[in-house]
C-alpha cells in the first residue's frame, strides 16, 4: 500500500510539473508541426510512398519522434532532480527503488504520450484521416512504445551529474534511434547492417504499429501489430529491469 | 535515559581517506544532539550513514533500535531529513511537497490533511502555502524542509547544516522551531553545524569532529568548563615579544596567537589583565587593545585542534559560493 502511495505521488508530480510547464508544451508542439508541414511539403515531390503521399506517410513517423524526443528529455529531467537536490528526498523515502523508478516513468510516460497526442490531432490540419476508433487504438500503442525510451532515458540520466552531457545525449541516442526507426523514410532502402540496427531500435517497432493502425491498408507493415506490440513489451521488460537496477545503485 | 542511536566502530573510506574514523557514540532519547567541525570533518558522511544514505566500510549503528543496514528501510521510516542542500521540488506548491512526502513516508490518507496544516502552522508558512516555491526566499524554503522533515513524525530528525546561508534573523526561527519541537513532539534531534554559536545554544550535548573523529563530546557548559578560565585577548605592535615576556615573567602556558591576536587562557582574568598591562609597558610594547571574556566554543576547539574553525569555515564559504555559481550556470 505504501509502495503503491509512493508510486502514485511520484506519478503525480511528473504530471503536474508537465502541465504547468506551458513553454514546453508549446515548444515542443511546434517542432512536429515543422516536420510535417516544411520538412513534409518540401521531400513530398521526390515521390509518394506506396501510394501514400509523404505527409501522411511520416505522420505516424512524427508522432514517434514527439514520443521518443519527449521521453528522453522527461527521462533525462532525473538530472536536474539530482542537480536540485530532489533526488535525494526521493531516495532516502521508506520505498523500493522498483517504485520509484515506475513512479518517474509511467509519470513521464505519460507526459510524452499527451505530447504525441497533441500531434495526432494535428493530423486533422494536414488533412490525415483520423477518427475515435484510431485514438483509442493508438493510445495504448503510444503508451508502451514510451515506457521503453523513457527507461533509456532514466538510465541514462543516472549514470550522468552534470547538464552539460545533454547535447551528447542528443547526438548519441535521439537522432539515430530516430534516424534508425523509419519514421521518414522506408527501411528498406538502407544498406544491411543499418537494417539490422534498426531492428534493435524499439522505436522502428513503435512506428510500425502506429503506421498500421493509422494508415491502415494502405501501409505495408514490417511485422503483423500483435508482433510489434510482442517485441516492444519484450524490449520493456529488459529497459525496466536496467533502470530499476541503475537507480539501486545511484546514490 | 534510553539511547536511540548507537554507534560502534563506524568507519566509512573513500579509498584511501578515511572520512569517519571509528566512531562510537550514544544520542539519548529526546535531546538535541550537535556534531561540530570544519569543514571536511566527517559530520555529513555520519549522518549519511545513520541515514541509510552511505554504507558504511565497517562498524555497526543502531537508528531507533534499528540496524542502519539490515533493517534500512525501518530507519528510514524513524527519520526525518533536512539536508545541507535544498532538496524540494521549486515548480510545486508548499502543501504539494508535504502531500508528496506524507505519501512517500506512508502516513495514513486520512491524516495527511491534519498533519500538513500542523507542520506549516509550526513553520508559520500557512499563507503561503499554496504558493509555488520558486517565489518562496531561502528562510522560507528551509522552513518548508523543516516541516517536511516532521510530517511523518519520525523518532529522530536530523539537520545537516540547517542554518547554512541564512541570515540571522531566520537562523534565530529555525532555532526556536527546533527547540520547540523538542518541547512538543518528544522528538530526538541531531544536527551537525560549524556555527560555534549555533552549537552552543541549541545543542544539550555536542560533539567535536576533526579529521572524522570524535575530539571532545559533553555539553556545552562543561566543554567550556574545561579549559579551566578566562581569555585575555591582546592586540599590539610586538606580539612575539609579549608571548614570550608573557610565558616567562608570569608563568603561563596556553598562549595562542591567532592572526594578529594573542589569547592567553588563564583561571583569573580580572586580575591578570592589569598584570599584562604593566608588562607591555615595562617593556615598550604598544598595546592597541585588550580584552577580557569567557571562554566560548571556539576556544574549546582550538584547544583540541590546535586550530580555529573560523579558518576552515572562510574556506568552506569560497566552496558554497563556487557550488551555487555552477548551478546557475
Amino acid at each position: 500500500m505504501t509502495e503503491l502511495r509512493g508510486f502514485y505521488t511520484l506519478w503525480l508530480r511528473e504530471v503536474k510539473r508537465y502541465l504547468r510547464n506551458r513553454t514546453r508544451i508549446v515548444s515542443s508542439f511546434m517542432q512536429p508541426l515543422l516536420w510535417l508541414v516544411i520538412f513534409g511539403s518540401g521531400v513530398r515531390f521526390s515521390g509518394d510512398i506506396g501510394g501514400l503521399t509523404y505527409q501522411q506517410f511520416i505522420f505516424p513517423g512524427i508522432i514517434g519522434q514527439t514520443l521518443l524526443f519527449t521521453a528522453m528529455f522527461m527521462g533525462i529531467s532525473v538530472i536536474w532532480d539530482k542537480e536540485f537536490g530532489f533526488m535525494k528526498e526521493i531516495l532516502v523515502a521508506p520505498i523500493s527503488r522498483f517504485s520509484i523508478f515506475m513512479g518517474k516513468m509511467i509519470g513521464d510516460s505519460t507526459d510524452a504520450v499527451l505530447q504525441g497526442v497533441i500531434v495526432f490531432f494535428l493530423g486533422f490540419i494536414l488533412g490525415v484521416p483520423i477518427n475515435l476508433v484510431m485514438f483509442l487504438a493508438i493510445l495504448p500503442i503510444m503508451l508502451l512504445t514510451t515506457f521503453g525510451l523513457v527507461s533509456i532515458g532514466l538510465t541514462i540520466a543516472s549514470y550522468i551529474t552534470d547538464l552539460e552531457s545533454f547535447g551528447v545525449i542528443q547526438s548519441f541516442i535521439n537522432l539515430p534511434l530516430f534516424f534508425l526507426s523509419g519514421a521518414l523514410f522506408p527501411l528498406q532502402g538502407l544498406p544491411e547492417w543499418l537494417q539490422v540496427a534498426s531492428r534493435l531500435n524499439p522505436l522502428t517497432y513503435g512506428v510500425d504499429a502506429l503506421r498500421t493502425v493509422i494508415l491502415g491498408g494502405a501501409w505495408q507493415s514490417i511485422y503483423p501489430l500483435w508482433m510489434d506490440l510482442a517485441i516492444i513489451g519484450g524490449f520493456n521488460v529488459v529497459l525496466i529491469a536496467v533502470g530499476t537496477w541503475a537507480f539501486g545503485r545511484m546514490k | 535515559m534510553v539511547n536511540v542511536i548507537e554507534t560502534k566502530l563506524l568507519t566509512k573510506s573513500f579509498n584511501s581517506l578515511t572520512a569517519v574514523d571509528r566512531l562510537d557514540i550514544a544520542v539519548e532519547s529526546g535531546e538535541i544532539f550537535g556534531l561540530l567541525g570544519p569543514n571536511g570533518a566527517g559530520k555529513t558522511t555520519t549522518i549519511s550513514m545513520l541515514c541509510t544514505i552511505l554504507k558504511p566500510t565497517s562498524g555497526t549503528a543502531k537508528v531507533n533500535g534499528f540496524d542502519i543496514v539490515k533493517e534500512s528501510t525501518n530507519v528510514r521510516k524513524s527519520i526525518g531529513i533536512v539536508f545541507q542542500d535544498p532538496s524540494v521540488d521549486d515548480r510545486l506548491t508548499g502543501r504539494e511537497n508535504l502531500y508528496m512526502h506524507a505519501n512517500l513516508y506512508g502516513v495514513p490518507a486520512n491524516q495527511h490533511k491534519t498533519r500538513i496544516n500542523e507542520v506549516l502552522n509550526l513553520v508559520q508558512l500557512e499563507d503561503r502555502a499554496d504558493d509555488i516555491l520558486r517565489t518562496y526566499s531561502g528562510g522560507m524554503r528551509r522552513r518548508l524542509e523543516l516541516a517536511r522533515g516532521l510530517i511523518h513524525y519520525p523518532k529522530v530528525l536530523f539537520l545537516d547544516e540547517p542554518t547554512l546561508g541564512l541570515d540571522p534573523q531566520t537562523r534565530e526561527h529555525i532555532w526556536e522551531y527546533v527547540r520547540e519541537l523538542k518541547k512538543t513532539h518528544d522528538i530526538t534531534v541531531v544536527l551537525t553545524t560549524h556555527y560555534m554559536d549555533e552549537a552552543d545554544r541549541l545543542c544539550d550535548r555536542i560533539a567535536i569532529m576533526d579529521y572524522g573523529k570524535i575530539i571532545a563530546l559533553d555539553t556545552p557548559a562543561r566543554l567550556k568548563d574545561t579549559l579551566a578560565g578566562d581569555v585575555i585577548m591582546v592586540k599590539a605592535n610586538n606580539l612575539e615579544a609579549l608571548k614570550a615576556l608573557v610565558a616567562e615573567q608570569l608563568h603561563l602556558d596556553k598562549l595562542q596567537r591567532v592572526n594578529d591576536t594573542l589569547e592567553i587562557t588563564v583561571r583569573n582574568g580580572k586580575s591578570l589583565l592589569p598584570r599584562v598591562m604593566e608588562l607591555a609597558t615595562e617593556n615598550k610594547i604598544f598595546v592597541e587593545s585588550i580584552l577580557l571574556r569567557e571562554p566560548n566554543l571556539e576556544d574549546v576547539f582550538l584547544h583540541y585542534t590546535g586550530r580555529t574553525i573560523r579558518a576552515d569555515a572562510a574556506r568552506e564559504f569560497h566552496g558554497i559560493s563556487a557550488m551555487q555559481r555552477r548551478k546557475i550556470k
